[in-house]
């Protein structure tokens, strides 16, 4: 009877589809220190992929918040391409300082969010259309703010963009043998902030709860007397400034402004979410499953190449098989619920 | 039982996607597996971070360096693929560091935003090959040396071969009229053909430059602005086009306002890169000589790490051989050995 207990049924959809994620990741890690060793049997592979992924973590964390709603939000590439562009004009061809350059991408992601929420919550316009349209004009807007893609070269803020974050007793020896320490940048520390923060933020407030119950069925949360136009409108917002802050974290990571930053960003986003047990169809999601989601993928392209699969579209293959196979485990997992 | 039917089914397929992950990633058998430190007698290591592949000449490129380093000649290679991004390039450097490669080809989609990277690959031990194109760096011994194309070479050549051609035909004493369709303005390719051709021309007194305007490398913009060239200068003699995608454009210009051109021609053509196709316009007479851009640089760097292994000093920059082809050439044969 004890086993029982443990069986997975007892799970919540949400704790189930976390729990795959978790163990796929791991088998995945485990499986490429095994069989690849080389790089990935030292740490800072792992920090390199987190360094690299720290914006797509906020960005996707903003997805999962929106899609666990039920919506969808397909403006933050071009939000973070925009707020790349905008800060490194202002940092190099207007000598501004840092901190504004943090409260612009902040407000600009803000704005973004603020009036796709509007028109999606309020008015009651399809959310793939409104953001479609975001992700358009911001996009236009980053290549009217300037064409040309250019390194920053403000000195506050390359001295910012090497700031290194020692995490100890993780470094190796180099190839020389001379020991160097792991590291990671400030954005992966700001990314893992934003995952307790948004973690916290949705299992444990009143507002978190009720993203669920709107998602997972709106006329229901409607009868339960909570404000769905408004959990909406936040849901969006929030998406908006997290676009905001993992905007700033793509900026400082590569420190450079060009329109075609962060293409594709939303899709990556969307994966995430989705490999991490986000459901489209809203209602179920974890963040903590965000986060391994984005650092899922993150390893596939570090396995594609290193195992000398060496094209650049067998990491999109790879991607794109394990998003299905996630989609089919869902899809189980719906059918179980249905069949219980 | 068929409760739980449900649940198998998903662990079998979380199995089956960690499992694929990385059995299916392995390289095969015969294939030197990615652990370095077991196979540094055998193989000699080599990363290579290339921009992408957005043309033909960039493909030439990759795969001049795929058919070099085999495991035939002692080599591993590595190939990462940035997808025309800088952060993923520097990303792929620190990769392949971290993987102990035993040396680091870099093709930088930039010229700024080195210095942290190369500094790392440097205490690492690890020599950086830079080629095509140039990188701005405050400590140059950064990197080992730089291989690529001359292209001041290039466009002196040019200028070189035209004196050549019209004195064989006589018209050394004539007045010679030309005009110049640049490449992309500020790219190292049309600053370097642009001075090359200039150096040649100031030499000569009897030939003039009508009017130099950049076509920008592609076909669209060459027709349109050789269309106006035609236009505004009734005597055309000669027609400089910095790449053959403006020079196809150009001749379609030439022959759609009713003027001829090639060795039967009324217009004299020369054109840079000399890929297949510009060498069927010439064995068609539309162009008389083509200067080549070589992509085959794999050969070249080879010898570079032989020397570099055999513990020599290089020289910190190499240019590649080229060559040209005309008309009076054996165009039937050179199209066979013709790669790209």
């Amino acid at each position: 009877m004890k086993k029982k207990k443990f069986s997975l049924k007892d799970l919540t959809d949400t704790n189930l589809l976390l729990t795959i994620t978790i163990v796929v990741f791991f088998l995945m890690y485990i499986g490429a220190i095994l069989f690849q060793g080389g790089g990935f049997t030292k740490p800072q592979t792992f920090f390199n992929i987190l360094n690299a992924n720290a914006a797509l973590i906020i960005l996707s964390c903003g997805l999962s918040l929106v899609m666990i709603t039920g919506g969808i939000d397909i403006s933050v590439g071009g939000v973070t391409a925009l707020i790349s562009m905008c800060c490194a004009v202002y940092l190099d061809f207007h000598g501004g300082n840092v901190s504004t350059s943090l409260l612009m991408a902040l407000g600009i992601g803000l704005a973004f969010g603020i009036f796709q929420g509007f028109l999606v919550a309020y008015l009651d316009i399809q959310p793939f259309i409104i953001t479609l349209a975001g992700m358009f004009f911001a996009r236009g807007l980053t290549t009217i703010v300037n064409t040309k893609p250019f390194n920053v070269a403000n000195e506050a803020f390359t001295k910012l963009k090497l700031t290194r974050v020692i995490v100890p007793g993780m470094g190796a020896p180099n190839r020389r043998g001379v020991y160097v320490d792991a590291y990671v940048e400030l954005g992966v520390v700001v990314a893992i902030l934003v995952v307790i923060v948004m973690f916290c933020f949705l299992r444990w407030t009143k507002l978190g709860r009720s993203f669920y119950a709107v998602g997972g069925n709106h006329q229901s949360a409607l009868m339960l007397g909570i404000n769905v136009k408004r959990t909406r409108f936040i849901s969006h917002v929030l998406c908006g400034l997290l676009a905001g802050i993992g905007g700033f974290v793509y900026f400082l990571h590569v420190g450079s402004g060009s329109a075609a930053h962060a293409t594709g960003a939303e899709m990556d986003a969307i994966a995430s979410s989705i490999i991490g047990g986000t459901m489209l169809t809203g209602g179920v999601g974890n963040i903590v499953g965000t986060f391994f989601g984005v650092l899922s993928l993150g390893t596939i392209q570090n396995i594609v190449s290193s195992a000398g699969l060496d094209e650049a579209w067998w990491s999109g293959i790879t991607r794109a098989v394990m998003l299905c196979l996630f989609l089919v485990i869902q899809s189980v997992v719906m059918a179980r619920k249905k069949k219980a | 039982m068929k409760r739980y039917s449900g649940i198998f089914v998903v662990v079998l397929l979380a199995c089956a996607a960690g499992g694929w992950m990385f059995f299916g990633c392995v390289p095969d058998e015969k294939a030197p597996s990615q652990d370095t430190m077991q196979d540094e007698e055998d193989y000699i290591v080599i990363g290579l971070s290339q921009i992408g592949s957005e043309s033909d000449w960039r493909n030439a490129n990759t795969g001049s360096f795929r058919s070099e380093f085999t495991a035939e000649n002692g080599y591993y290679l590595l190939f990462e693929d940035a997808q025309q991004k800088q952060e993923n390039q520097l990303k792929a450097v620190r990769d392949l560091i971290l993987q102990e490669v035993d040396y680091i080809i870099l093709d930088p989609i930039v010229e700024t935003g080195w210095d942290t990277v190369l500094m790392e690959a440097k205490d690492a031990g690890i020599p950086v090959i830079l080629v095509d194109r140039q990188i701005v760096v405050e400590d140059e011994d950064l990197y080992t040396c730089w291989v690529g194309s001359d292209f001041r070479e290039e466009g002196r050549r040019a200028g070189q071969w035209l004196a050549d051609y019209l004195e064989s035909q006589g018209r050394r004493e004539e007045q010679i009229r030309i005009v110049t369709l640049q490449g992309t303005l500020d790219s190292s390719a049309q600053i370097g053909r642009t001075m090359g051709f200039q150096d040649v021309l100031s030499a000569h007194g009897n030939w003039e430059m009508l009017e130099r305007r950049s076509g920008e490398f592609t076909q669209a913009k060459g027709q349109e602005v050789m269309r106006d060239l035609l236009q505004s200068h009734k005597e055309i003699d000669v027609l400089i086009s910095e790449n053959d995608n403006m020079t196809f454009g150009a001749i379609e210009a030439i022959e759609s306002a009713g003027r001829t051109c090639g060795p039967d021609g009324d217009i004299i053509v020369i054109s840079f890169d000399a890929v297949r196709t510009a060498i069927q316009f010439m064995q068609e007479g539309k162009i008389n000589a083509d200067f080549e851009c070589n992509p085959l640089l794999g050969p070249k760097v080879s010898k570079i790490i032989e020397e570099l292994e055999a513990g020599e000093r290089v020289e910190k920059i190499q240019y590649i051989e080229e060559q040209y082809f005309d008309t009076s050439m054996d165009l039937e044969k050179i199209l066979e050995e013709r790669t790209y």
